[in-house]
């Protein structure tokens, strides 16, 4: 049995049969990241030494009955984004690189009270800005179906580190895609909450109106299981929703007879990739197979979405790395003359360049005299996108979508363009101006190999929904089964 | 042209820290005077990740500011981020209100000398305050301290209604007064919790057109805001006269040069680009929850002044005066209901109390005693236990040392010679040593009385009961 193949329900099930032990497993993720990460380069922080004390104590624990909880000793891994007390939280950033949270993320939290083991943190686009990981001040993050290609971003190194055994399940945020990309380019399970859903206390801050945290799982249902375990309202963030506690695991029906999907032509145009849509097409065949009815709709203001995306994105990002300033926990300039230098060179030296871009263009828009004609349009605009959606499913269960345009891209193919770059977010970014759930899952692979993402968009807070569209779907195509990295010269 | 030639035009920002116990986004407590970055926690020494959760309280205390000058509450309110770096503003933005301020368009009324004058307010916003820079004894730079980031404000704006040094002096009195009596600050100001950004101007008389503004920062005691205004007013009009531009800018005043200088220069000038708070829902305020408040507002100064005016007859000024301070007032109404006498309370008030509180430059908050001890001199002057001169010892013991006063004259051995024989005898004395007062006397000056009873009273080192002494000297000069 290859332990590190296994899902997390699969785990579970190992555990409870006493097939396998806690420390079996920590230890088989541990072996598999110091022997894989040296090619992926999915971590920032690798806790090896710390994993396996604490699953030696959980162990010890649940053998004497101390501890009893199903999550007990199941190992996770960490964006670097979500502030882990005692453990760096870097962000992937030279500004941050020493930076030891002193207070746990309410998501951290939750995940400490069920005993779950932290196998360390993720690389991510700087400040999650990007969707490569190639922002990254410490590493660029390979994907394991082609070691030349990106892992998408920003999650890349939680994407990767799941799609290459490294660990069984991890956490990532989405501000724009950022879940679902990676999700999409690295063959796995990516799910962005409504906004609201889950806490964003301890989650550093890059657009606070759009910022989610999620799960990047194998399939759905530990998609489900994860969920269950982050969501809820949490008193640190008033953005969060109190909504009674769902158990989402018990959605996944496997079954969509009658459901309405919604296909918005416009997501099928000019810029997406024909192996894309070919695949987008098959999997629309399948669910009309199933029992669904498929119905293509037009969503014309999704064209907008992308502009307005950016100029709130980075209105709130300049603001959100104001506090980064070179007085208390970060970086700090070696050598200056007075109070302006410390924070001109400081920041200089410490933000990478796309940081820099967005700082610079979100203090544009927020300027006075352009307030009105950037940011307040925006917002005007966001209201209409939301409008739109809300329209459409008055009608419809779900819609469907590619998640990315093409497939993973080739590192250091786009990162000189950073327009492209942003272009690669263009069917994502809709659902986070519009705080919509959304799913990324497999649905088949190009002909190079690359795996292809669909997206299920579903109405606000309605994860039952798409968790179960997608669980139907991957039920029925075993996309797991037939498709490994390993594939075409992959990560074995 | 000459000073009286121009019209000087004011307006005022007046920060006010609300004294709840925890701060505006977390749950540190807002009390001052702790050891540095002790008052401190993630939420305001704004660590990556941290969100703020705005106090219901802060927002409660904010519509009862404003319920108390008059102003519109708005149903739909929220916060703004005002963005600038400082390294006392630990997430480089304050939390602030924009362009939907709590309320809006209230005003206050205050006494000049011309009658009562309408100061109208342009809004009421809350916010939170920023830490504090310590400059470090051993030469190696600045400390921040963060105790202070975060505690709630609120930012008066008043329109430019304000005329002359006397207006703003007054204004702030009244404002300080409504806050006091509404509970929402304890208005300290040599601690900060009140401090005013004033704007000056000037145009000629008949201009329409406001002149040219200037804004001195954060100033804290009523003495320096005077000076500071005469001293602006003064410069902006000789910059006129010879011909120059008053420059829209920021200054400081320096009350040990008696001088303002400019803070910033042209370069520095700020875009805050303030914008709606993403991490904080709206503000919506139901009519019942603005009814509840109004319902809960405590009797403000003017009706308490028209109380005193009829219920106790005191004068308008006394009622003033007395009003103008809830502690003072609150003093007097307590130390009248266990003494029953007004009047005598009212006297002490208006007079040597605040006379004291001149001359220390005490707040009335830092009285020392209470109404009781304030009551028990009354009673003893009353009673004839002490003389009033004796009675004004007593009031500068209580403001030394507060106890109860009959302790204090048994302690020192102040009680009133009431005993007849002993008055007598000292009348006696008095009157064989003046030989020329008596004769001044008989020949009809009753006024020489008064000076035979300031004599005996020396005598006596006051201690001797007046009214006895007096009857007595005429008794005996009749004789």
């Amino acid at each position: 049995m290859n332990i590190t193949d296994l899902t997390v329900h699969e785990l579970q099930e190992k555990l409870k049969n006493k097939e396998l032990t806690i420390t079996d497993i920590t230890r088989a993720y541990t072996d598999r990241i110091k022997e894989k990460d040296p090619e992926v380069q999915a971590f920032v922080t690798i806790l090896t030494d710390e994993a396996l004390k604490q699953a030696q104590e959980v162990q010890a624990k649940v053998e004497s009955g101390e501890i009893t909880g199903e999550f007990a000793g199941i190992p996770i891994g960490i964006k670097d984004n979500l502030c882990t007390k005692g453990i760096k939280t870097t962000c992937a950033s030279k500004m941050l690189e020493n930076f030891v949270s002193p207070y746990d993320a309410t998501v951290i939290e939750k995940l400490n009270k069920e005993n779950m083991i932290d196998l360390g943190k993720l690389n991510m686009d700087e400040f999650a800005m990007g969707g490569s990981t190639e922002t990254s001040y410490f590493a660029k993050t390979k994907n394991p179906w082609n070691l030349n290609r990106v892992p998408g971003g920003s999650s890349g190194g939680s994407a990767a580190a799941v799609a290459a055994n490294m660990v069984p399940w991890a956490l990532g945020s989405d501000t724009g895609g950022s879940i679902r990309q990676p999700s999409s380019f690295c063959g796995v399970v990516g799910l962005k909450p409504t906004y609201g859903l889950v806490s964003r206390y301890g989650l550093v801050a890059f657009a606070s109106s759009l910022d989610q945290i999620g799960p990047i799982t194998k399939d759905v249902t530990d998609s489900a299981m994860l969920l269950n375990l982050i969501a809820g309202y949490d008193e640190k963030d008033t953005t969060s929703v109190n909504l009674e506690k769902k158990d989402y695991t018990r959605a996944l029906k496997n079954d969509v007879k009658g459901l309405k999907i919604a296909v918005p032509k416009e997501f099928f145009g000019e810029g997406i990739n024909e192996e894309v849509k070919s695949k987008l097409y098959e999997a629309i065949e399948k669910y009309k197979e199933l029992g669904a009815e498929v119905k293509e709709i037009s969503l014309d203001i999704a064209q907008y979405a992308l502009a307005t995306y950016y100029i709130i994105a980075c209105a709130e990002a300049s603001s959100n790395l104001g506090r980064f300033d070179g007085i208390r926990y970060t970086y700090r300039t070696p050598e200056f003359k007075d109070l302006k230098e410390i924070y001109k060179k400081t920041r200089s030296e410490a933000f990478g360049p796309e940081v820099k871009r967005r700082i610079i263009l979100g203090t544009y828009v927020l300027s006075s005299g352009y307030y009105d004609a950037y940011y307040k349009k925006a917002q005007q605009v966001r209201t209409l996108v939301t409008n739109e959606f809300n329209k459409v499913f008055e009608k419809y269960d779900v819609i469907l979508t590619p998640t990315s345009p093409t497939v993973a891209f080739g590192i250091g193919e786009k990162s000189n363009n950073p327009l492209e770059m942003y272009l690669a977010d263009i069917c994502t970014v809709s659902v986070n101006i519009a705080g919509l759930p959304g799913i990324s899952i497999p649905c088949g692979v190009d002909s190079e190999g690359m795996p292809i993402g669909m997206q299920l968009i579903g109405n606000k807070f309605c994860e039952e929904t798409i968790l179960n569209v997608a669980y139907t779907y991957e039920q029925a195509t075993k996309f797991r089964e037939n498709y490994r990295p390993e594939f075409k010269g992959g990560v074995k | 042209m000459s000073r009286d030639d121009y019209e000087i035009v004011m307006g005022l920002e007046v920060h006010a820290e609300l004294s709840t116990k925890t701060k505006i986004f977390c749950s540190c407590p807002t009390e001052f005077g702790a050891e540095p970055n002790t008052h401190t926690c993630p939420i305001c020494m704004a660590m990556p990740g941290t969100l703020p959760v705005l106090n219901e309280k802060v927002v409660e205390y904010a519509v009862k500011a404003g319920l108390a000058t008059n102003c519109e509450i708005s149903r739909n309110s929220k916060n703004d981020r005002k963005n600038y770096f400082y390294p006392d503003l630990p997430k480089a933005y304050q939390i602030s209100q924009f362009d939907k301020p709590l309320c809006e368009e209230g005003y206050v009324e205050i006494d000049t000398k011309d009658g009562k004058k309408k100061i109208r307010l342009e809004r009421i916003h809350i916010e939170e305050d920023a830490g504090k820079l310590n400059h470090d004894e051993f030469g190696g730079g600045s400390l921040v301290d963060l105790n202070r980031a975060g505690v709630p404000l609120i930012e008066i704006v008043s329109k430019p209604d304000l005329r002359s040094s006397e207006e703003v002096e007054l204004y702030l009195r009244k404002l300080k007064s409504i806050l006091e009596y509404i509970e929402v600050s304890d208005c300290k100001m040599q601690e900060g919790s009140l401090r005013a950004d004033v704007n000056v101007s000037v145009r000629k008389k008949g201009d329409t057109k406001l002149g040219t503004r200037t804004e001195m920062k954060n100033m804290n005691s009523f003495r320096s805001i005077v000076r500071a205004i005469e001293y602006e007013v003064e410069r902006q009009i000789d910059v006129i006269e010879d011909g120059g531009k008053i420059e829209q800018e920021t200054l400081r005043w320096d009350d040990v040069s008696g001088k303002t200088f400019s803070m910033r220069d042209k370069e520095d000038a700020q875009d805050y680009r303030y914008f709606p708070d993403p991490d904080l829902v709206a503000i919506k305020l139901s009519e019942e929850y603005i009814e509840n408040i109004k319902n809960s507002l405590p009797e403000l100064p003017e009706s308490r002044k028209e109380r005193y005016l009829n219920e106790f007859g005191l004068s308008q000024k006394d009622a003033n005066t007395i009003t103008a301070s809830k502690y003072l007032s609150d003093l007097f109404e307590e130390a009248t209901k266990i003494c029953g006498n007004a009047k005598a309370v009212s006297n002490w008030i208006i007079s040597d109390i605040s006379r004291i509180l001149n001359e220390t430059e005490m707040d009335p908050i830092e009285i020392p005693f209470d109404s009781k001890q304030l009551a028990g001199l009354v009673m003893l002057i009353e009673k004839g236990t002490i003389s009033s001169s004796i009675g004004k010892k007593v009031l500068e013991e209580l403001f030394e040392n507060p106890k109860d006063p009959e302790e204090i004259v048994k302690e020192k051995g102040w009680v009133q010679i009431s005993d007849e024989g002993a008055i007598k005898e000292v009348v006696l004395k008095i009157i064989d040593a003046n030989p020329q007062s008596v004769a001044d006397y008989k020949a009809g000056k009753d006024k020489a009385v008064g000076f035979l009873v300031g004599q005996a009273m020396k005598e006596t080192k006051g201690k001797a009961n007046p009214q006895m002494l007096n009857k007595m000297f005429v008794e005996e000069l009749k004789k």
